[in-house]
């Protein structure tokens, strides 16, 4: 379709409003957390130092400039802690994408191979838990995993277990929480792709010859892949940051850096620190985006299946 | 036509799958009727939680807090996500469109502790208040993308030969989009309202950053109980909470087959 | 016939309350041309989907040779299906679609590839094996299909619609291949149309189906002679259907029948109908002939065809009979009076 100028004009002016917002609330924070990571912590509001002064002129900026550390990115390298919670972040976060696609590809292809009269149904019944409180989904898990909680309860009474497991406040925990908060996530672009999937081409491959396994590892699967990649990074990305799960059900000695950054800005209120933790988180999520967007984008635009 | 059978498969599937997802909360649900105030133990049935709920002044004071916060903020991002979306769906190939797409979508995956930080340290550095006020603009922030994402698909489901055809009989392109493409978008538009707002409601990260002394929101206060361990109380508010959801969801799939049952006649 | 290769017994296929295949019974022979054919809903794929698997029948049998098909998984069943979509895989090149069959019953990576290039050779696709399928155009991913669907050797080859997804001047030249490559190969082949023209030109034999049912079964020819009802006579063709009552028995090939436009004569009816029955007398437009003596009427339209033309005739009581004629024979004009004759042999007695 071809548009007169007026018209481009207009559409350039419609998009002027989110450029602006987005950009003065999403953007330039970015660039303000970067220039803090590289302040020094003060006993002041704010706390931390140098302040740039906006009205000031050349003079300022060049002062500031100069007055600029890398103390905090030093700490972050040489302090064991951060590593620790960096590689602690990721390999949860893999973890928990990795047991995610192998439970949410069955239910996505369940609910793709069901009548399709009743998909919508169970659709909405995958997408329910997302609107209701995450902080409360969460906080459901307390009562199970924890040592006189139900999941202990009902392993004593059914006699599997002689003493209760400590779940609560281990690694386990945390995976637990971290699969089912992001479930809904993984499911619907691994539906959304399979449910456009040709069903003759399953029926093309049986009638080949291929068994119901072999249908799957060589036809369903690797067309599915798109929407993987999609869930993934859907899932993949916040959980890296992830703080409430960890707080909630990780004990004391669960360090992901987004619990890292929250006590170095609550409790520690050393805000340059936590600023250069959320860098350093920023640069960790930025790998995947980049690695991920082009098979996001092709499943969210749909054009991931024929 | 594909006869499609739920095998022994896809039904453990569905079974595993959708009672993992709502075994926990059938948990909440039913010990928020416990009278027993020992969380794993069954008392017998109670509905006195919710009377200690209902007396809680503070708990109901975030509670309010948060709807307005969530109201606002949900109007917000549904304007300035319907525009993106309508940017992203008709259009087409415009300049600057990768970096506007990354844009919109980014705050949708940014884990919520950068964007709770950076936008304290912005409202900080350049003197706004932290509060209700805050509080607003970072959930219309989070909000736009999941409003642009809804509306987006719903365009794109939309046949452009309506737009066309009003076109054609004569409306200007302002008319066009008041008479026809609006109409049309609206279920996508209320869509995108109601998950906006329900972000706003659930955030507790992005809100515990910018807000100020002033400003409690549910999620804040609900956290601040739930770290000091389970509580009768909170399985009522959250019952509450689900309750409500439960019914808006319900009300929008009730809504929106009729529309769409009405659409096809 | 000798033994039939494939036996269908009864077939039925109920989905809910409604009925697919309704007690479908069929002897086909070994490399025999079959087509099926019929409107869309008649039933034709459904049944097509039964002997490939897909479907489970509702009742009834399913056997090639003394094997019974019904108790075997269609990834077991030694027939193998070309789909209407040509269901090609978009993740694997052509070479691998074709080979996708040849799992478990080609050992080797060299034999495989041999086989898959004698295949594609086969189609006429040689040097395509590393093209993926979405560059392909129309005419070679139905080859491609084809191709792949004949690597396990079937006993049966299913064809859904195979020609569906072509333009017409690459249809008339595919079908010709496709009847050639059948003869070359000697399997038997089952094709499922809506297309008369195309069945009629593919067939050995064609059986018609409308609501589920399988109404008749024969060589293109005696289909379209002796058609043996009012459906299957306007299927394969244009005809004209004269309203009347049955004439009482007589010894000889003919009978007569007592029509709205008077007293005819044809041939006398396959099917038991006793006199003073309602039929329906079929005739062809080009068994009617504009000369001589017959049934008077009014020439009210003419239609240049090219090669014929195509006359509409108003008789007295106001039936509209339409006549095809090869262009300038007789050549009344529009307006004159004409009379409409027939040979008894040319007129079908079909229940009404």
């Amino acid at each position: 379709m071809t548009t007169s100028p007026s018209a481009s004009r207009l559409r350039v002016l419609l998009r002027l409003p989110v450029w602006l917002w987005l950009g003065a609330f999403f953007l330039v924070p970015f660039v303000i957390t970067l220039k803090i990571s590289l302040s020094e912590p003060a006993t002041a509001m704010p706390p931390y130092l140098p302040v740039l002064d906006w009205r000031g002129g050349a003079g300022d900026w060049s002062d500031f400039l100069r007055a600029l550390n890398f103390e905090n990115y030093v700490t972050l390298a040489t302090d064991a802690l951060y590593r620790d919670a960096a590689l602690t972040s990721l390999a949860y976060a893999l973890a928990a994408t990795a047991i995610l696609a192998g439970i949410a590809t069955p239910l996505a292809y369940a609910i793709a191979r069901s009548p399709a009269a009743r998909q919508p149904l169970l659709v909405a019944l995958v997408v329910v838990p997302f609107w209701t409180s995450f902080l409360i989904r969460v906080y459901a898990w307390i009562a199970i995993l924890k040592p006189e909680g139900l999941l202990n309860l009902g392993l004593l009474r059914l006699g599997l277990i002689a003493q209760p497991l400590e779940i609560l406040n281990t690694p386990a925990a945390v995976l637990i929480g971290l699969v089912y908060a992001y479930l809904p996530f993984m499911v619907l672009p691994l539906y959304a792709v399979l449910s456009r999937l040709d069903p003759a081409l399953r029926e093309a491959a049986a009638d080949l010859g291929a068994s119901p396994t072999r249908v799957f590892w060589t036809v369903t699967l690797p067309l599915a892949l798109p929407g993987l990649l999609a869930g993934a990074a859907l899932c993949f990305i916040p959980m890296v940051g992830e703080f409430v799960i960890p707080d909630l059900l990780g004990g004391s000695e669960t360090l992901m850096l987004g619990r890292v950054l929250w006590s170095e800005f609550f409790t520690n209120r050393d805000w340059p620190l936590a600023s250069a933790v959320a860098i350093l988180l920023l640069i960790l999520v930025v790998g995947p985006v980049v690695l991920f967007r082009d098979a996001a984008a092709e499943a969210a635009s749909g054009e991931g299946a024929p | 036509m594909t006869a499609h059978r739920p095998t022994a498969l896809t039904r453990t599937a569905l079974l595993l799958g959708l009672g993992f997802l709502y075994a926990p909360i059938l948990v909440l649900v039913v010990y928020s009727f416990n009278a027993s105030a020992l969380v794993t133990v069954w008392g017998g049935f109670s509905t006195r939680w919710y009377g200690v709920l209902l007396a809680d002044g503070p708990l109901l004071e975030a509670a309010w807090v948060s709807l307005r916060v969530a109201t606002l903020s949900a109007v917000i991002a549904t304007a300035l996500g319907t525009l993106a979306a309508l940017a992203l769906a008709r259009h087409g190939r415009f300049r600057g469109r990768t970096p506007f797409t990354g844009l919109v979508t980014a705050p949708m995956v940014m884990p919520e502790v950068i964007t709770g930080l950076s936008l304290l340290l912005l409202f900080v550095g350049v003197g706004i208040d932290r509060g209700l006020g805050a509080i607003v603009v970072a959930h219309a922030t989070l909000g736009t993308g999941f409003v642009a994402v809804v509306v987006a698909a719903r365009l794109r489901g939309l046949d452009r030969d309506l737009e066309e055809a009003a076109a054609d009989l004569g409306a200007g392109p302002f008319r066009v989009f008041a008479t026809v493409t609006l109409p049309l978008l609206a279920p996508g538009i209320a869509a995108g309202f109601l998950l906006a707002f329900t972000l706003s409601l659930d955030d507790l990260v992005v809100a515990s950053f910018v807000s100020g002394p002033g400003a409690t929101t549910l999620p804040m206060r609900l956290y601040s109980q739930v770290r000091l361990g389970v509580n009768p109380e909170i399985n009522a508010a959250s019952t509450l909470l689900i309750a409500a959801v439960g019914l808006a969801v319900g009300a929008a799939t009730w809504l929106g087959a009729r529309r769409g049952s009405r659409a096809a006649v | 016939m000798s033994a039939p290769l494939l036996r269908l017994e009864n077939l039925t296929k109920r989905f809910g309350a409604g009925t697919a295949v309704d007690a479908v019974s069929l002897d086909l022979a070994a490399s025999e041309f079959f087509c099926l054919l019929g409107p869309s809903g008649c039933g034709k794929s459904t049944l097509l989907r039964l002997i490939a698997g897909f479907e489970a029948p509702s009742s009834g049998a399913i056997r090639l040779g003394d094997q019974d098909l019904a108790a075997l998984p269609a990834h077991r069943r030694p027939v193998n299906m070309m789909f209407q979509s040509y269901a090609l895989f978009p993740h694997m090149s052509v070479g691998r679609n074709v080979a996708y069959g040849l799992d478990g019953l080609v050992a080797g990576r060299a034999a495989t590839a041999e086989r898959v290039a004698a295949l594609l050779r086969l189609v006429r696709l040689e040097g395509f094996a590393d093209r993926a399928p979405a560059t392909l155009s129309g005419g070679q991913r139905q080859r491609v299909a084809l191709a792949r669907a004949l690597a396990r050797e079937p006993r049966v080859l299913l064809l859904d619609e195979p020609m569906a997804a072509l333009d017409r001047t690459l249809r008339e030249e595919t079908q010709a291949e496709l009847r050639a490559l059948q003869r070359r190969l000697a399997t038997t082949f089952v094709v499922v149309t809506h297309d008369p023209a195309e069945a009629m030109t593919l067939a050995d034999r064609i059986g018609v189906m409308d609501r589920g049912r399988l109404v008749q079964v024969g060589r293109p020819a005696d289909l379209y002679r002796r058609p043996a009802t009012r459906f299957v006579a306007g299927l394969l063709g244009d005809v004209n259907l004269i309203p009347g009552r049955l004439g009482a028995e007589e010894p000889g090939p003919h009978r007569g029948v007592e029509s709205v436009v008077g007293p005819l004569l044809a041939r006398a009816p396959d099917a038991p109908l006793s006199a003073g029955a309602d039929i329906v007398l079929a005739v062809r437009p080009e068994d009617l002939s504009l000369s001589g003596e017959g049934v008077p009427g009014t020439l009210v339209e003419e239609t240049f065809l090219g090669d014929r033309t195509r006359r509409v005739v108003r008789l007295a009581d106001g039936t509209c009979l339409r006549a095809t004629t090869a262009p300038g024979e007789g050549a009344p004009a529009v307006g004159e009076a004409v009379a409409v004759r027939f040979a008894p042999d040319a007129a079908t007695i079909l229940p009404a």
